[in-house]
């Protein structure tokens, strides 16, 4: 038995003779929660949906709880919840019902009372998905996924529409699912979530996987610090490795007081988008942090 | 749910169990579902009664038939139509649109105790539906029931291999069409033409002999002829388009688009969307 849950190597799916997905190195290990972030486009659904089995490939090997997706057999189906990244459609069965019957097709089901308190769900129980709002019904799509008590979930963009609070209850919610020694694949493009809770995350652009470190690691890859300051009608920034010195000899060239003076550090948005190689705004006056820090960890 | 690891493994359900449960789910969306209920279920009770008060001749050719008992075989046969065709193309069509086959697929339900859950419930459901208009042609039509096992044998069968035929033709259908949302406009005349042809809506023979001719492809045709077999008394028989119930032409034609439609449905099928490969 091999401490990985998912182990995937030189993938690669095309469309259109376009590579959607690029020799793609991957390894997930049993028991963290992993974050494959990226812009819209950038292959990490289509990477996803050849692990949960839903589409097939051009190349390379996947395997996925010891199991290639293509072949999944119905115990294989027991041990993997999906969560889609599509919102669970009309239906004339409220949330327990469907609970209830998703619940009866898995050998150990969790039970349905437990599953609705843990999302939240208890007082809408008898509610149809279209008499929910769109946060309650991606928390059933979450207690869907989690009925049969799976020992790796998929959760596709899980927050997508979320009001903050709605944010942070789902997070709590991700938390206890790991806790319980579930094994836990996230896609997500909001950066304070795989922040907040991945164990690592892995950043997917144009097909390939561009970093995969843990989320203090890719903070590190941040270096230097910005200062930028007012001069009359000009605004000046600096790109700097020792802001201090840089600060002092600021100080020492001006006298009074300097307009609009700032030392900002790179956040870890800053390195994310550098690494899916975006222009950032902010940083456009001066060259981005050095270039080949980028490669994989 | 509780951090408690203490897992009480059972045995994983039976195919049965879970083709039962299927079926049940199936059942509840459907009797809860207006437009089901209406446009397939109660459809052909409400044409029946309509047409059957609107034209009222007592007697069709002198077989002393009225047009009544005529049009309630006919009702029987386009509901089977409803049920298992229109039904299913329509809601499967538009459950893969809206990613239902998806997340059925990432469970652990086996594909055929899915579509044996799709059959009981067409099969739950046309009986009910057929032993209503039966009821309404027995009191306000004066239907004669049968009395002898030859004809309720004779039902049997029309009536499982017509539902049979409708229901894998529902299926195939369902991957034919790409638009969810436009099933239902585009199956609807469809299904109009062919009871309009058919012999449902009119009597066969009144119609254009060509008319006559491209219903003939058809399985409607067929199996309301069927139908009329079993509910029409023996004198009207000569009165058909061929003088004859044409019985073993009903189970050729009905058992070939089967096995037609069969073969579609089998080779067709998808639990994604067009675009999601």
């Amino acid at each position: 038995m091999t401490d990985a849950a998912i182990e995937v190597s030189g993938l690669v799916k095309s469309y259109g003779g376009v590579r959607a997905v690029d020799e793609l190195d991957l390894t997930i290990k049993r028991g963290e929660i992993f974050a494959l972030l990226g812009p819209n486009g950038a292959g990490k659904s289509t990477t996803v949906e050849i692990l949960e089995g839903f589409r097939g490939r051009d190349g390379g090997d996947v395997s996925v709880l010891g199991i290639d997706p293509v072949m999944a057999t119905r115990s294989w189906r027991e041990r993997v919840g999906v969560m889609l990244q599509s919102t669970s459609p009309r239906s004339f069965l409220t949330a327990r019902e469907a609970l209830d019957h998703a619940g009866r097709l898995y050998s150990a089901p969790r039970d349905v009372d437990e599953m609705l308190e843990a999302v939240g769900l208890t007082q809408k129980a008898e509610d149809k998905p279209q008499e929910l709002s769109g946060g309650q019904r991606r928390r059933l799509d979450v207690a869907l996924a989690l009925i049969g008590r799976p020992e790796l979930v998929f959760l596709d963009e899980p927050t997508t529409g979320f009001d903050p609070e709605a944010r942070r209850q789902f997070w709590t919610l991700v938390e206890s699912i790991a806790a319980d020694g579930t094994t836990v694949v996230l896609t997500t493009h909001y950066l304070d979530e795989a922040d907040h809770l991945a164990d690592r995350i892995g950043i997917i652009s144009a097909g390939r996987l561009v970093a995969l470190d843990t989320p203090e690691g890719l903070r590190r890859r941040a270096s230097g610090a910005r200062v930028s300051w007012r001069e009359g009608t000009t605004t000046h920034a600096e790109h700097t490795e020792t802001p201090t010195a840089f600060l002092r000899g600021l100080l020492a060239r001006h006298d009074g007081e300097i307009e609009r003076l700032e030392v900002t550090h790179p956040s870890l948005e800053d390195v994310y988008l550098d690494l899916i190689g975006v222009q950032h705004e902010s940083a456009s006056p001066v060259a981005a942090p050095a270039k080949g820090q980028e490669e994989r960890a | 749910m509780s951090a408690a690891r203490t897992v009480t493994v059972g045995a994983p359900p039976s195919w049965w169990s879970m083709t039962w449960d299927r079926t049940r789910v199936e059942l509840k969306e459907f009797l809860r579902s207006r437009e089901q209920m209406i446009f397939i279920f109660f459809f052909p009770m409400i044409f029946l009664a309509m047409f059957g008060a609107i034209f009222n001749t007592d007697d069709l050719y002198g077989t002393g038939v009225s047009f009544g008992q005529y049009f309630v075989a006919g009702m029987i046969a386009s509901g089977m139509l409803n049920t298992g065709f229109q039904s299913l193309a329509i809601s499967i069509s538009i459950d893969r649109a809206e990613d239902v086959l998806k997340r059925i697929h990432a469970t652990p339900l086996p594909p055929t105790a899915y579509f044996v859950g799709k059959i009981l419930q067409v099969l739950i459901v046309s009986v009910v539906q057929v032993a209503l208009l039966l009821l309404m042609g027995v009191v306000m039509f004066g239907v004669e029931l049968p009395s002898d096992a030859q004809h309720w044998i004779t039902f049997a069968w029309v009536f499982l291999l017509g539902l049979a035929t409708s229901t894998v033709w529902g299926i195939a259908t369902s991957s034919l069409l790409r638009n969810g949302k436009a099933a239902s406009a585009i199956l609807t005349p469809v299904v109009l033409v062919l009871q309009f042809t058919s012999g449902v809506f009119f009597v066969f023979t009144e119609l254009p002999t060509w008319l006559q001719h491209f219903a003939e492809v058809f399985p409607l045709k067929w199996l309301a002829q069927g139908m009329r077999a079993v509910f029409l008394p023996e004198q009207f028989e000569a009165a058909e388009a061929s003088g004859s119930w044409q019985l073993p032409m009903v189970a050729v034609m009905l058992t070939v688009w089967l096995v037609a439609g069969l073969v579609i449905s089998m080779k067709t099928f998808r639990w994604l969307r067009l675009e999601d490969r």
